[in-house]
């Protein structure tokens, strides 16, 4: 017998804690990725300083060291949260900058005349991007958002190494007790396919429904 | 309604407008003709301040130009623009198209924006079109859509950057035709284009360009019959030789 089918209320509510993470943070991270893209772009030089600033350094800094440093440091700076909020709030952060990247080469895709012709009818700079620019933009970039996605949904496991009880953890914890190891990571490796597969065939079935004719 | 006062502008090391002056009055339809790279596009892109000028001034109704802000979108507003390549909104439909900027910009109530989108779409030929995409339509067909989503914020003055210049030849008249009418209507149209026949037809004066300068300027029978500089003679042969 499966050792995660016996412990099958563990494994579910794990479970639940992992989709609760990459659903959170996969919103949060799109919001705040299209607002550093905004940036990125804006003609406020100190905007498109700090947005550059923001993508490099979470591009390049590790997502574990950056989660060992939000529960283990900010307490120490007399800031603290529950575990799992915490996780969720350093994945949205640090994906944010993926998604930017993405969204960035999605608004390169656009057009310059697109732009031209809505400054042209006198719509504000603001005004041309949230209507005219980023709804083109984000429409080309459905799949490597999704992509995004996929591997955030995946970067929840790293939660497991500071304390959240999520998928990864929960079946670390029944293989201490079972020792069996190949099923029990393989099962947990199934899972995780799972909601991969789910998220790209969800970014599939979106990015044809939005697609621009051209 | 429109005025050029002494407008330099280079890019980089070209000189691309040398000095101009131009006064354009209101319900005056000026065709700006010359050979590529003569200025005129950039001429035509900076009245709505597509393109900023390094010296001189522009004044549209009187106001100069005010620099990037609420102010210059605000003149943009009054300044209808149709490009060479309709810049069509591509992820909206034509009727959306048109009610886009009425409705963001004028703060048009959208049952109202609808209906006069509507009444311009089937002006310019197209309003069993209205729900279909850019993509979906002909050139000619695009570039119509194109013009009455200008003519959907009233605009005092329209500029034509070389409307007809992508078109395939029997999609011209079709464009040519909803600029004549909104010339004869006393609409105020500063037209770039190599369409002659559309110049001699409806423009009311004609200006010609070469290399950043006004070369000349005089009525359309008299440019195209007697033009006074030695340019524009080999400029009009060139052109209607073939």
């Amino acid at each position: 017998m499966n050792p995660l089918i016996d412990n099958l209320g563990l494994v579910l509510e794990a479970l639940g804690t992992t989709l609760l993470m990459a659903v959170v943070a996969g919103v949060g991270s799109i919001v705040l990725g299209v607002l550093v893209t905004v940036a990125r772009v804006s003609p406020i030089r100190a905007l498109r300083v700090a947005a550059f600033g923001y993508v490099q350094f979470f591009i390049n800094v590790p997502l574990l060291a950056l989660l060992l440093l939000a529960v283990f440091a900010l307490p120490d700076a007399g800031l603290m949260l529950p575990l799992t909020p915490t996780a969720i709030i350093v994945l949205i952060v640090y994906e944010a900058a993926y998604v930017a990247e993405a969204v960035r080469s999605g608004v390169n895709t656009v057009a310059v005349g697109q732009l031209e012709a809505s400054r042209a009818l006198g719509l504000t700079l603001a005004q041309s991007l949230r209507l005219v620019v980023l709804p083109q933009a984000l429409r080309a970039v459905v799949q490597p958002i999704g992509n995004v996605m996929i591997a955030l949904a995946m970067n929840t496991a790293l939660a497991a190494a500071v304390g959240v009880v999520e998928l990864t953890a929960a079946v670390n914890k029944i293989n201490l007790v079972a020792a069996q190891p190949i099923l029990i990571f393989s099962s947990a490796g199934v899972i995780y396919m799972g909601i991969a597969l789910a998220i790209g065939l969800a970014a599939g079935r979106v990015e044809r429904k939005v697609a621009i004719v051209r | 309604m429109v005025s050029l006062r002494g407008v330099d502008k280079y890019f980089g090391e070209l000189h691309v407008l040398k000095h101009i002056d131009l006064t354009v009055q209101a319900s005056e339809v000026v065709v700006v003709v010359g050979p590529s790279g003569s200025g005129k596009s950039t001429l035509c892109r900076s009245i709505n301040r597509l393109e900023s000028i390094d010296a001189g001034e522009i004044r549209v109704d009187g106001e100069p130009l005010p620099v990037e802000g609420p102010a210059l979108a605000a003149l943009r507003a009054d300044v209808g623009m149709v490009f060479q390549s309709f810049n069509l909104f591509a992820h909206r439909t034509v009727l959306e198209n048109v009610t886009l900027a009425p409705i963001n910009v004028r703060r048009v109530p959208k049952v109202d924006a609808r209906r006069e989108a509507m009444e311009l779409l089937d002006r310019v030929g197209i309003a069993d079109k209205a729900g279909h995409l850019p993509a979906q339509l002909s050139g000619g067909q695009q570039q119509r859509a194109a013009i009455a989503r200008a003519l959907a914020m009233r605009p005092k003055v329209m500029l034509f950057d070389e409307p007809t210049s992508a078109l395939d030849p029997e999609m011209v008249g079709e464009v040519l035709d909803v600029m004549a009418s909104l010339a004869a209507e006393g609409m105020t149209m500063i037209v770039v284009t190599h369409e002659m026949g559309f110049a001699r037809r409806a423009a009311d004066r004609v200006v010609f360009m070469d290399q950043g300068q006004i070369v000349e300027e005089a009525a359309p029978d008299q440019f195209f019959d007697a033009p006074g500089s030695e340019r524009a003679r080999s400029f009009l042969a060139s052109v209607l030789s073939h």
